[in-house]
């Protein structure tokens, strides 16, 4: 081998001094510069469990659990009553929301007044502020939708008589959930809980629901391809489901056609045509039902799960199976709708944070530069260096879901807690921003990131778990 | 003032609406702005936010709406307009740039050597994750805790792959100049140094010689501690003697321990190809006792001194050594000590504990004008000793440098390591030394047996 080196010509990974890398590039040499930053930003307990760890076997675990995600077959299956998919959800006032585990009292905003908006939908109050008591008196229990199986964008909530969308991961048999798309302007999964944001509800429960359900159990969709056809079309699936969102219509119109009553179905299609974000529930839930499959997968280091509650970042690491990693969320950066201000933002929320884990959303931010205006100068060379980093990061790209901008190299997949802990690189998340306070709804878009010692504690708890 | 303009069929992106308006809103005389596409739900924002107009509530989900509110609203307007037709500059492509190991591989899938320079402490922990990959590694990192150092040369060995340094300044590989190296031709002659200086120095006069390097294999100057047992030295040594562009070898280290030098003086004995050895300090048969002299028995010339100078002996005077080149000082220290010439004072600038947190004086030769201002002044040194390290990765001009420090008060000795064809060129370097009125001789150990000489 060390003959191989000697026959030349060297290529050069430099680690330091970038001074090096000019002379071996002016000298002929193929060279990449590392702007280098102390491992673990120097933390000597973190680097002593990177060093402690057996690189060889995690790495065997590791690539299996890649296996099993890029051996996944998702399809959208069903749509029906969350009760009915989620049988603790009938037998008891359970409110599922997003992100960790989180008590009343800690909840943001935004939270509470989704909670309070679905007890009053739910009927187990008459109204907001006698939905606030029963809240606040331990009058219904709380968990996350990841506990359940279910995903929920922003707060995420879920409750018995909510539609659901199943679905299927046909080559492991595990089936994953998430509420329907209720549109844009005031909604549920911002906070918003009024009249308006109850009727629509209701109507997703009666008609849409229901329609949708039958239209998809006559031809379930399969949303891989749905997916890689998107991602060449400018979607990253978190903060643009243009693309997708009119894919699974046209994948879809036909059989609701079938299903349906003219007048619910014009209906139908007016609210699926004029929500550019539909998708967007059916591209998480697909995301948990990718990554489900690696829970548990014993010295696997790759991120299950990345989720967060409005008040703390939780994420889930393969080996470690159900427990939660958490630290305070932090606030996204982001662009504003006309009238509002960082001023007005609740900190990060939501499940949605389950597509960055599957290499969709700001890991996919290369496939879709219109959205990378939210990031950095917001050029395309932007979106480029943001999927670039998370690659970094990434224990392996998704062929599967190609990325035409970088040669149809994959989407950056599966999350390596010890590179991200390495490199101090944090997993970014294209976000919407919701209003700090009940009710608003959404006032921006933005990039959040995830914290740091959330990977950091997963990181220590893997290595006494190893040991 | 409210101001809206509706451009008809006009659509854009929302995220590129959304960068121009927060641009506009920044304008002066601006109080609020925004760009939005006509649609139900944007009017609706705009109305809340109280800058729809009578225009704007015409606009439909075709349009684009520019709305602004604020003192010299119609001014934001047309600059809103300016600001949405801007093209923008992209950057110039650079280095290729990575924030880790597997990202570099990424954009490097075929990388075969590793060039570490982080701080010591972390220096161990980059080259074992690169030697993990396959690549082969050069440290350049000094202050890396022995018993690393040990480690790593056993990891490499068992992988098969070459580990250089730690503290390895300088490797020439397959015609590569890597690090801290001089502009050397090809030629046949492979050098293993565990030392960089020692390595710039014989990979320079062998140039200067006519002849040139098939590779410069640094190996850290602790290789031939009696704890490392001379592991890189062993390795570097086969490596060379399977490589079929080197048809003859050359061993430099600084001051070895004794059974590390036995221990590679037993094993060359086995070589197939012609060695010569110079390790400093080790007088014994066969072996070279200069650099100079190890460049000169490697291609069987000469170094023709350079053209005589006009200087006095100085019977009995001090000479002060100050050097950049740890090896350089110890190569003319040892030559004092061989003529039992004593009372002479040899510094090397560039020791670690001279630099720690600081540039080595081969890249900022500031550092040494005050110990040179220092050592003119004083009435116990009568001639001054240095050395004046070009190539790569050294400063661009350090003949200059030492010039404006000297006055002509001493007499000043310096040579120059380096070749032609370093971006400082040789030749130039010593002309402005001569200049300067330094005595420049054609290598180190010139240097300081005209020195000795002069005092003596």
């Amino acid at each position: 081998m060390i003959a191989a080196l000697l026959a030349g010509p060297v290529r050069v990974v430099n680690v330091g001094l970038a001074g090096f890398a000019r002379d071996l590039a002016a000298n002929g040499a193929a060279v990449v510069q590392i702007d280098w930053a102390p491992p673990a930003a120097g933390k000597p307990e973190l680097i002593a469990a990177l060093t402690r760890l057996d690189g060889k076997r995690i790495d065997a675990a590791n690539r299996a659990v890649i296996e099993k995600i890029l051996a996944a077959q998702p399809v959208l299956a069903d749509v029906r009553r969350a009760g009915e998919l989620i049988a603790p959800l009938d037998a008891q006032r359970l409110v599922l929301h997003a992100g960790p585990p989180i008590a009343w009292k800690d909840m943001c905003g935004p939270l509470k007044g989704a909670v309070c908006g679905a007890i009053v939908f739910e009927g187990w109050a008459a109204d907001l502020e006698a939905a606030e008591r029963l809240a606040g008196s331990g009058g219904v229990q709380f968990a996350p939708n990841h506990h359940f199986g279910a995903v929920g964008p922003m707060t995420g909530i879920t409750t018995r008589s909510m539609p659901l969308l199943a679905v299927e991961n046909r080559a492991f048999g595990n089936r994953a959930f998430c509420a329907l798309n209720e549109g844009l302007g005031k909604v549920m999964r911002f906070g918003g809980n009024d009249a308006e944001v109850l009727a629509r509800l209701a109507w997703l429960r009666d008609e849409f629901g229901p329609l949708l359900g039958a239209a998809a159990r006559a031809a379930p969709v399969e949303l891989k391809p749905i997916i890689a056809r998107g991602l060449a079309m400018g979607d990253e699936m978190h903060q643009r489901n243009v693309a997708c969102s009119s894919l699974l219509l046209r994948a879809l119109s036909p059989h609701l056609a079938r299903a349906g009553e003219p007048h619910a179905l014009a209906k139908a299609f007016e609210f699926m045509a004029g929500n550019d974000q539909f998708f967007l529930n059916v591209a998480m839930a697909t995301g948990k039902s990718i990554l489900d499959p690696a829970r548990g997968a014993a010295d696997s280091t790759l991120v299950t799960a990345m989720a967060r509650n409005g008040t703390e970042f939780g994420i889930r690491i393969a080996a470690l199976g159900d427990a939660w990693f958490t630290a305070p969320v932090e606030m996204p950066q982001g662009l504003y709708f006309p009238g509002f201000s960082a001023a007005d933002a609740n900190p990060d929320m939501g499940d949605s944070a389950i597509l960055e884990a599957v290499g969709l959303g700001a890991f996919a931010m290369a496939a879709a530069p219109a959205v990378a205006g939210f990031v950095g100068a917001g050029g395309f060379a932007d979106a480029v260096r943001a999927t670039r980093a998370m690659a970094e990061i990434c224990a392996a790209r998704n062929p599967a879901w190609g990325l035409p901008a970088l040669e149809f190299s994959g989407t950056p997949t599966g999350i390596d807690v010890r590179r991200v802990v390495e490199t101090g690189i944090a997993p970014a998340i294209n976000t919407g921003i919701a209003h700090r306070r009940a009710g608003v709804g959404q006032v921006g878009a933005g990039v959040a990131r995830a914290p740091l010692a959330c990977f950091e504690k997963a990181l220590l708890a893997f290595a006494a778990h190893a040991r | 003032m409210l101001v809206n303009r509706v451009e008809r069929g006009r659509y854009l992106d929302s995220v590129a609406l959304m960068r121009v308006s927060r641009r506009v809103e920044a304008l002066p005389g601006v109080e609020a702005a925004a760009l939005l596409i006509g649609t139900p739900a944007n009017k609706a924002l705009l109305r809340n936010a109280g800058l729809l107009g009578a225009e704007g509530e015409q606009a439909t989900p075709n349009d684009l709406i520019i709305a602004v509110r604020g003192a010299k609203a119609a001014q934001a307007v047309e600059s809103g307009l300016q600001l949405l037709v801007e093209t923008r500059q992209e950057p110039a492509e650079a280095l290729p740039r990575a924030r880790s190991l597997p990202g570099a591989l990424e954009l490097l899938p075929d990388a075969n050597l590793a060039l570490v320079s982080v701080p010591g402490e972390f220096a161990a922990y980059e080259a074992r994750n690169a030697l993990e990959r396959g690549l082969h590694v050069l440290v350049f990192s000094d202050n890396v805790p022995l018993e690393e150092e040990i480690s790593l040369k056993r990891l490499a060995r068992d992988k098969g792959l070459l580990l250089m340094g730690p503290d390895c300044g300088t490797a020439l590989i397959a015609g590569t100049p890597i690090a801290f190296a001089n502009a050397v031709p090809r030629g046949d002659i492979g050098i293993v140094s565990a030392s960089g200086t020692g390595l710039q120095e014989v990979s320079s006069l062998i140039a200067r010689l006519g002849g040139g390097v098939s590779h410069g294999i640094g190996v850290g100057g602790r290789d031939l501690d009696a704890r490392i047992g001379a592991l890189g030295t062993l390795a570097a040594l086969e490596a060379l003697e399977q490589d079929p562009a080197t048809s003859k070898i050359v061993l430099i280290s600084k001051p070895p321990s004794p059974e590390a030098a036995q221990r590679v003086l037993e094993r060359i004995e086995r070589s197939p190809k012609p060695c010569v050895v110079c390790f400093l300090g080790l007088r014994a048969p066969g072996i070279a006792l200069t650099l100079t002299e190890a460049a000169e028995r490697a291609l069987n010339r000469k170094l023709a001194p350079l053209a005589p100078t006009r200087a006095k002996k100085i019977p009995g005077g001090r000479v002060r050594g100050l050097f950049c080149g740890g090896t350089l000082c110890a190569e003319g220290e040892l030559i004092f000590q061989a003529k039992n010439l004593s009372g002479h004072a040899f510094v090397d600038l560039g020791a670690d504990e001279l630099t720690r947190g600081r540039p080595h004086p081969m890249i900022e030769p500031e550092l040494r004008s005050d110990h040179l201002k220092r050592a003119l002044a004083d009435a116990a040194v009568d001639l001054v000793l240095v050395d004046v390290v070009l190539g790569y990765g050294a400063h661009e001009n350090p003949a200059a440098v030492l010039a404006k420090a000297i006055g002509k008060r001493k007499p000043v000795i310096a040579s120059v390591t380096g070749t032609e064809q370093d971006p400082q060129v040789w030749s130039r370097q010593v002309a402005i030394l001569r200049e300067a009125g330094v005595i420049v001789a054609a290598s180190n150990a010139h240097a300081a047996q005209l020195a000795a000489a002069l005092v003596a």
